[in-house]
């Protein structure tokens, strides 16, 4: 009976002051549709390419992401242009088989392809979620756009390296 | 004589109505205080601050189609939720809500009947909530329902000892059993209310009114990990929200009766008697729902080993030495 009493007189009134502290607490909820939920720097969403200053793409097509990719998800056909500089002619992420791990970003040794904050792109066509490198570099576009609105410092190089010989034409 | 049917009618009329705006209203403020007490926000959609969250439920309630088992006995399966709701309700009946007003001449007392033995009402109406918990049980032909109404019929029937024995210790120093000549014993000083003459009297009665309602930490005729839902597993609904509504409507009843026996019901300064009323029984309802946030489930044992053991020889040694200071005082 004591013990029970002590129970009652000392460790519930502990419990009741706890719980009587966090009724005034501010709750956590996140009110997702009204509000945007809070995304942590490093948080991992829809991928992006990223571009130069001067309006080129970053990617070489190393294939690099491709190897790294756990998920296979990405597809990449190289091409190149007239000065010799290599670029993906196709460059396709499936996000639908991508496990947003993150690979292809550390794996890429161009800072050309990035996981950004964007979640929201569902869709009732499996045939919408193969991302071509129109869409990826539109991604970085538009988040550039707002980069440039908020002024934020790009993280990022923003020039191209100029090698001092010009490459070599690749000889088949 | 007509003037008085329609007066008690009136009065009738306007504590039920409050009794049921304040039974919707409960389980708004209990699901708005736990989501606190959890850091979590509550309704908010229904309404400004969800407050038409109790209405949208009430509605989706009464829309609900109702499911009847097979092989469950009709008669009973339908009256076991009447029961337990008209039971609930009918103790408010004895409760004063406020003091007397004088309206055109004529004194009118707050309360819908101020019944000689108010307590013994009180302690007939509760013990008749049992039987529908119980025949819901039964009749409900479910393993689960009749463990339920089983276990439900052994805690209340132990608690209400206790609580009588709480209620009792009160009685001798009141020397009534009418609960608004109690209440207006309390009167004219916060220490005359009776829980600073019986505050062990006021622990046993707490407790056991919390086990006697069902509410959390003593909520084993409905633990939801063990008996699927308890004696209103089976029920849908609104024969099943009627149940809650019982439920809801106990949860009052009993705070009401608390702040009337130990707090001074309506007594208290500055504010209207009706709305001191309202305050204190707010005040125990948010007690009940901070001890559901709070407290996890008891184990069976522990329940009635807690009943028998420690509110049961509290609450006779209470009533002795009561009756030891009333006998040296005499």
């Amino acid at each position: 009976m004591w013990k029970t009493l002590s129970t009652v007189f000392v460790a519930i009134p502990k419990g009741l002051s706890i719980t009587f502290r966090y009724l005034f607490r501010k709750p956590v909820t996140e009110q997702y549709p009204k509000e945007r939920p809070r995304f942590e720097a490093r948080y991992r969403g829809l991928h992006y390419l990223t571009r130069y200053a001067d309006g080129t793409e970053r990617c070489v097509c190393c294939g690099l992401c491709a190897a790294a990719c756990p998920a296979d998800c990405i597809y990449m056909e190289p091409d190149e242009r007239p000065d010799g500089t290599r670029y993906p002619k196709i460059y396709e992420i499936n996000e639908l088989r991508c496990i947003f791990c993150g690979f292809c970003e550390e794996a890429c040794p161009e800072e050309a392809i990035f996981l950004g904050h964007e979640f929201e792109f569902s869709s009732s066509d499996r045939d919408d979620f193969i991302y071509t490198k129109e869409m990826l570099l539109a991604n970085y576009d538009n988040i550039e756009r707002d980069r440039v609105a908020k002024d934020i410092k790009p993280m990022i190089r923003q020039e191209r390296f100029q090698f001092k010989k010009p490459a070599l034409p690749i000889t088949h | 004589m007509l003037l008085d049917a329609i007066i008690a009618f009136l009065k009738v009329g306007v504590i039920f109505a409050g009794l049921l705006t304040a039974i919707a209203y409960t389980t708004y403020f209990e699901r708005k205080v736990v989501a606190h007490i959890q850091h979590r926000m509550g309704p908010t959609v229904t309404g400004p601050y969800g407050l038409l969250q109790p209405i949208a439920d009430a509605l989706k309630l009464l829309f609900k189609e109702q499911i009847k088992p097979s092989g469950v006995n009709g008669l009973f399966y339908n009256l076991a939720p009447i029961l337990s709701f008209t039971a609930a309700c009918m103790s408010i009946a004895v409760i004063p809500v406020g003091n007397w007003v004088e309206i055109g001449g004529r004194k009118i007392q707050l309360i819908i009947s101020d019944l000689n033995i108010g307590i013994l009402y009180i302690f007939a109406i509760t013990s008749l909530g049992v039987y529908g918990l119980v025949l819901a049980g039964w009749s409900s032909n479910s393993k689960y329902s009749l463990l339920g109404g089983i276990r439900s019929t052994a805690q209340m029937i132990s608690y209400e000892v206790s609580l009588g024995l709480g209620i009792i210790g009160v009685l001798m120093i009141s020397q009534t059993l009418s609960i608004a000549e109690i209440v207006r014993q309390q009167s004219g000083s916060i220490l005359n209310w009776y829980f600073f003459k019986q505050p062990v009297a006021f622990f046993v009665y707490l407790i056991s009114a919390i086990a006697e309602t069902n509410r959390s930490p003593f909520d084993l005729p409905e633990a939801e990990s063990e008996l699927v839902a308890g004696y209103h597993t089976e029920y849908s609904g609104m024969r099943f929200s009627v149940f809650f509504l019982g439920e809801y409507a106990n949860m009052i009843t009993v705070s009401a009766i608390a702040s009337s026996l130990f707090f001074g019901g309506w007594n208290g300064p500055v504010f209207p008697p009706v709305i001191w009323f309202l305050i204190k029984v707010v005040a125990f309802l948010f007690i009940y729902v901070w001890i559901r946030g709070t407290l996890p489930r008891f184990r069976y044992d522990q329940l009635m080993r807690f009943a028998w053991k420690v509110l049961f020889p509290l609450g006779l040694l209470n009533i002795l030495v009561t009756a030891f200071i009333i006998v040296l005082r005499s």
